[in-house]
């Protein structure tokens, strides 16, 4: 099992040491220490430029994932209606449906209406994948929550939208948070569908990567791993430390 | 749908059945919480029906348009250049579901069934941060492991296993490696959830009767854990499925998916009306080979409804 464990670490380890490299090889071990290729990566222009299209993507597609995502998972929990089962399907597709196949798919269908590509179908594309992973953790949410303690404010007089003010969305705001938290991390490290959607003018952060390693072999894409690792693994565990990611995750024993 | 992923699995408040009434009163913020969704399940479903629309299409070279209507598309992934690309594919995403879910399951049942919550939450950050860092990252960090000078190599090399270096970069073996790293995070999140709700009674009664801990965990926790088994095999092969820059990274071109051949297609020559019908295919194979996969393990998967 500690082997295990070691398989899914390695690369992150390796990574890290062949970042410090002071040669420009993708070799190992280094022969020299340096934190240039740290620099390089900070300061390259693809970089800052895709690091900053890729915050406003997700941004924007998280916070739209959100907000659609917890308004649908409420109305899948507590309604019944014709149709409810397809369009749950529908949304939660992209779990099995290929990125590739949805950046396709977005590709033509923003040829077909004439749309520029520029960030509307980024963030469509990143919405549409999100979407399932805030669903899920919402609706875990609600699944866990105490329904009386809604009909106790009802009968106190309170009408639906206070309910919901007051009680169901403090009630909610850890799925609601970890939920946004997927979908942000997720569309940020989304490759396969904005590789499609993206344009030279749009490309995001991960995009910009790809573009990079084709061309050049040097450390500066491992310095830049590492940053990625060590930001989404301090993410993870304070969000682990606050919000139970087990919880939400749905891994927690029934009992 | 057989392969409709759903929501519904688990309900530990027992909360009252959802209202069935049409009365407006009785639905709150249904209308307003419903709409968006809807939209959003519309333009899915356009943007689907646009590859659809565009397989049929003929491709005219050197342009973007479309020309009419033409099954030649079809005809041509017939052709063993693209055939095996699918069967490759399927293979591919075959072993590495197995692979995950042989390595995955000691890691979700360690990360369920441990009682020290510092081990629990280690084992969780390390397996789920995989999932977050991205494909590139990921990917790129295989390559400085599998390449020529890379950390296995020198490993290896210098404690004088090998004496050339193993070619693993741009090898089917390579490609294995890496994407089982990206979909074992998966496989174990899920087999943890289906472990997690195991009803250790079970168990325990098993032990009271006698069985040691090997012979309770081989005949009542596995087949317990059968439907789990059967959803983590199958999500792993449609994400495997889905994979990109893997193989088109660790692969370096000699090993293509379907998802490289797209890209290839539709960047490279343009050719969109048949990376469209590649991905249609593709959509195909993954619904009939997850169904094939079901029905295969249907044994598993109702040994363990309880």
């Amino acid at each position: 099992m500690v082997a295990i464990l070691g398989f899914i670490i390695l690369p992150a380890i390796v990574v890290g040491i062949a970042a410090f490299n002071d040669k420009a090889l993708l070799s190992f071990p280094p022969e020299q220490l340096s934190l240039r290729w740290f620099y390089k990566a900070i300061s390259y222009r693809d970089f800052q430029t895709g690091f900053h299209n890729g915050l406003i993507v997700m941004l924007l597609s998280s916070f739209i994932a959100l907000f659609i995502g917890g308004a649908f998972a409420f109305v899948i929990d507590r309604y019944e209606f014709r149709g409810k089962t397809l369009l749950e399907g529908l949304l939660l597709a992209p779990l099995v449906v290929p990125h590739f196949t949805v950046g396709l798919g977005l590709l033509i269908l923003a040829a077909q209406i004439g749309a520029t590509r520029g960030y509307t179908v980024v963030v469509v594309c990143h919405v549409i994948l999100v979407l399932p992973f805030v669903l899920r953790s919402v609706y875990i949410s609600l699944r866990n929550l105490d329904q009386r303690l809604e009909l106790a404010a009802a009968s106190l007089g309170s009408r639906p939208s206070r309910v919901l003010m007051t009680v169901t969305l403090p009630l909610l705001a850890p799925g609601l948070f970890s939920g946004w938290l997927f979908a942000a991390i997720l569309s940020f490290n989304e490759f396969t569908a904005s590789l499609f959607v993206t344009s030279q003018r749009t490309q995001t952060l991960p995009v910009a990567m790809y573009n990079y390693v084709r061309e050049y072999a040097d450390p500066t894409m491992a310095a830049l791993s590492v940053i990625f690792i060590v930001v989404t693994a301090t993410l993870l565990t304070v969000a682990n430390a606050y919000l139970g990611l087990g919880k939400v995750l749905n891994v927690e024993q029934a009992r | 749908m057989l392969v409709r992923p759903s929501l519904c699995q688990v309900d530990p408040l027992d909360n009252p059945a959802p209202a069935l009434s049409a009365d407006v009163r009785r639905r709150p913020f249904f209308g307003l919480f419903t709409v968006p969704a809807v939209v959003v399940a519309i333009v899915f479903t356009i943007a689907m029906a646009a590859i659809l629309q565009y397989s049929v299409r003929a491709q005219i070279p050197g342009s973007l348009e479309v020309g009419g209507f033409t099954f030649t598309n079809l005809t041509a992934m017939l052709r063993p250049l693209y055939a095996r690309v699918f069967a490759d594919t399927v293979w591919l995403c075959l072993l590495t579901a197995v692979i995950s879910l042989v390595l995955g399951y000691p890691l979700a049942y360690a990360l369920v069934r441990s009682t020290n919550l510092t081990v629990k939450s280690f084992i969780l950050i390390v397996t789920v941060t995989p999932l977050f860092l991205g494909e590139v990252v990921r990917t790129y960090s295989w390559i400085v492991v599998l390449g020529n000078n890379g950390f296995v190599n020198s490993v290896l090399l210098k404690t004088g296993i090998i004496a050339e270096p193993l070619q693993l970069l741009f090898t089917v073996t390579g490609v294995t490696i890496a994407l089982v790293h990206v979909t074992l995070p998966v496989v174990v999140v899920m087999l943890a959830a289906a472990i997690s709700h195991i009803d250790p009674d079970y168990e325990k009664a098993a032990e009271s009767l006698g069985a040691g801990p090997f012979r309770t965990f081989l005949t009542v926790t596995l087949p317990l854990s059968g439907p789990g088994i059967v959803a983590g095999l199958t999500t792993a092969f449609a994400w495997t499925f889905s994979a990109f820059a893997t193989p088109q990274l660790v692969g370096g071109g000699k090993v293509n998916m379907v998802s490289n051949l797209v890209y290839q297609l539709g960047f490279a020559n343009f050719n969109f009306p048949f990376a469209a019908a590649l991905c249609v295919a593709g959509l195909l194979l993954t619904y009939l080979s997850i169904f094939v996969m079901r029905l295969v393990l249907r044994p598993m998967e109702k040994i363990g409804v309880h």
